[in-house]
């Protein structure tokens, strides 16, 4: 479990990180989403103690991360894809993690395995594709076997058969009661990994809730009614409770209502109707606009 | 001692460390060559004083060579940054302290061995091409200037460690410590009015650490023995690494 409490950070005038709170629970995948600039990556530095805080703090199982003496037991990390040495090989890069947190040296290879890294082991890592690198940091996070995994825009840089690959093994480290907490600014991504999101926009917290309640709750779906008797058919849909918007191609928008109501109503007022047509607004549009209040709020 | 085999292997497992140890003990060993060969031609031709001083230039090529083992002082610290691996480093040794303990020891045990394979191996490659008009290290004070010039060496890389974990930069670590290294030497300590200060910068101290018995002191006159010499250049490792510490301790990786 990772407890986040008025986590506070400031570059110079800036704000980063803006008094956030929030706990992320084992056993499922907890989506870190927002924008890009939103403090995702300063927040999952913080909690890992590479950053400090100018307030608040993050618990790790109850402990500050720093105290730890052998943390690549309790948490992995894949933060910025590129933090392993050129010039050394991948195999040495791993090596050297094992050993500062006495871990196994069998388990180098057996992390190598299971990013598919195994046949470049030997090769140095400068001549990685950004791929090869999320790999490796993901072998690295992994080294330890630890309960709780922190990813920070892990799919960036995978192929389309990385990106299934990488979900299901987050599916399957959260299936096993592990801590996962991953970030991304692609909401497609999230509502397909993910069963939690905390999304932030302009590093304050924006929500706090289960993709379900999320997709929910921000992807309004609506009738789109085209007439030439808009101002009839409003007064019609209007007496009968129905909420009536106008949409931007000069159609009406009649919102909580069903279809089979809206023809009988159209027919019992002889309006003249050209098009009824489901509409919902997309995952990613209900993202935009809701990170993109919070630009406007500032 | 965990930390410290990890950091070692951080160390053996870059070409730089070895490009850097080789380059220091080449250059070392075959500007003494070079020198003690040169000298014994126009033996003849020096003055008694410099006839009399020339154990000396045995400790001359090593100055040149510790530029290389301050670069790999200073990558071993500076490297973590610029590669980006400090994150991965701290993130499984959370622990500063610890941290630079174990790089600094590594520091330490790398460039102690090859500081005595320098020292030792310039002194006889010196001397056997010199003839003659070789000495021995059985000769008053010669092995004693030896070994402070084996402590020198080791603690100038450390102290290069620890001066690139506070700059965090290759280009500015090195930018002030090979100056450093030179320009005092043989510009500021030339300059009678700054000389009281300067010679307590490392690269004086470790001149006097080397001093020899025999006459005039090669690098200009200071106002202490080996001995004080040691302890001021203790004092320029302690700090740098604690300089380290702090920067380690208080601003972000």
């Amino acid at each position: 479990m990772i407890e986040v409490a008025g986590l506070t950070k400031r570059y110079g005038r800036t704000v980063a990180v803006d008094d956030l709170t929030f706990t992320v629970e084992p056993g499922r995948v907890t989506g870190f989403l927002g924008p890009n600039g939103a403090g995702k990556s300063t927040t999952m530095r913080m909690m890992l103690g590479l950053d400090r805080p100018d307030a608040g703090r993050v618990l790790i199982d109850g402990r500050p991360y720093r105290t730890f003496t052998e943390p690549l037991r309790r948490v992995g990390a894949l933060l910025e894809a590129r933090s392993a040495h050129g010039g050394r090989r991948c195999r040495d890069h791993l090596s050297w993690l094992a050993q500062t947190n006495r871990i196994p040296a069998s388990r180098v290879d057996e992390v190598l395995d299971q990013v598919g890294l195994a046949g470049v082991a030997g090769k140095r890592v400068s001549g990685f594709s950004l791929g090869m690198h999320q790999r490796l940091g993901l072998a690295a996070a992994l080294l330890g076997d630890p309960p709780v995994l922190l990813f920070d825009e892990p799919v960036n840089g995978l192929d389309p058969e990385g990106i299934v690959w990488l979900r299901n093994l987050m599916k399957g480290l959260a299936a096993e009661g592990r801590t996962v907490f991953v970030s991304s600014h692609l909401m497609s991504e999230m509502a397909l990994t993910a069963e939690h999101l905390v999304v932030i926009g302009r590093g304050r917290l924006l929500a706090d809730t289960s993709v379900e309640r999320f997709i929910a709750e921000n992807t309004q779906s609506y009738l789109r009614i085209a007439t030439p008797e808009r101002d009839r058919l409003r007064a019609v849909l209007a007496a009968e409770g129905i909420r009536v918007t106008d949409t931007d191609d000069g159609a009406l928008a009649a919102h909580g209502a069903d279809p089979a109501r809206i023809g009988e109503l159209v027919a019992a007022h002889g309006v003249v109707v050209h098009e009824v047509a489901r509409q919902s607004a997309s995952l990613e549009e209900a993202f935009v606009r809701m990170t993109g209040e919070a630009v406007e709020y500032r | 001692m965990n930390l410290v085999l990890a950091e070692w292997t951080k160390a053996r497992t870059v070409r730089s460390t070895w490009w850097s140890l080789f380059t220091t003990a080449v250059l070392s060993v075959g500007l003494g060559l070079l020198l003690g060969v040169q000298m014994a031609n126009n033996y003849d031709e020096m003055t008694a004083d410099q006839q009399a001083t020339i154990a000396q230039i045995s400790f001359y090529p090593p100055l040149l060579g510790q530029v290389a083992l301050v670069v790999f002082g200073v990558l071993l610290a500076s490297a973590e940054y610029t590669t980006g691996t400090i994150r991965a480093s701290l993130a499984a040794v959370p622990r500063r302290g610890a941290f630079l303990a174990a790089k600094a020891l590594v520091a330490t045990g790398v460039a102690g061995v090859l500081s005595v394979v320098v020292a030792f191996g310039t002194f006889f490659a010196t001397q056997a091409s010199l003839g003659e008009h070789a000495v021995s290290l059985t000769d008053p004070g010669i092995l004693r200037a030896v070994l402070g010039e084996c402590a020198y060496l080791t603690m100038m890389c450390v102290f290069a460690t620890g001066v690139a974990m506070i700059l965090r930069s290759s280009a500015l670590s090195l930018g002030i410590l090979i100056p450093l290294l030179f320009l005092n030497s043989q510009g500021l300590a030339s300059l009678p009015a700054i000389r009281s200060v300067t010679q307590y910068l490392p690269d004086q101290a470790g001149a006097a650490m080397m001093q020899l018995d025999t006459g005039r002191f090669f690098l200009g006159e200071v106002d202490f023995g080996p001995g004080t010499a040691f302890l001021i250049m203790l004092a320029w490792v302690a700090a740098a690494l604690a300089g380290g510490y702090v920067s380690l301790r208080h601003r972000d990786a």
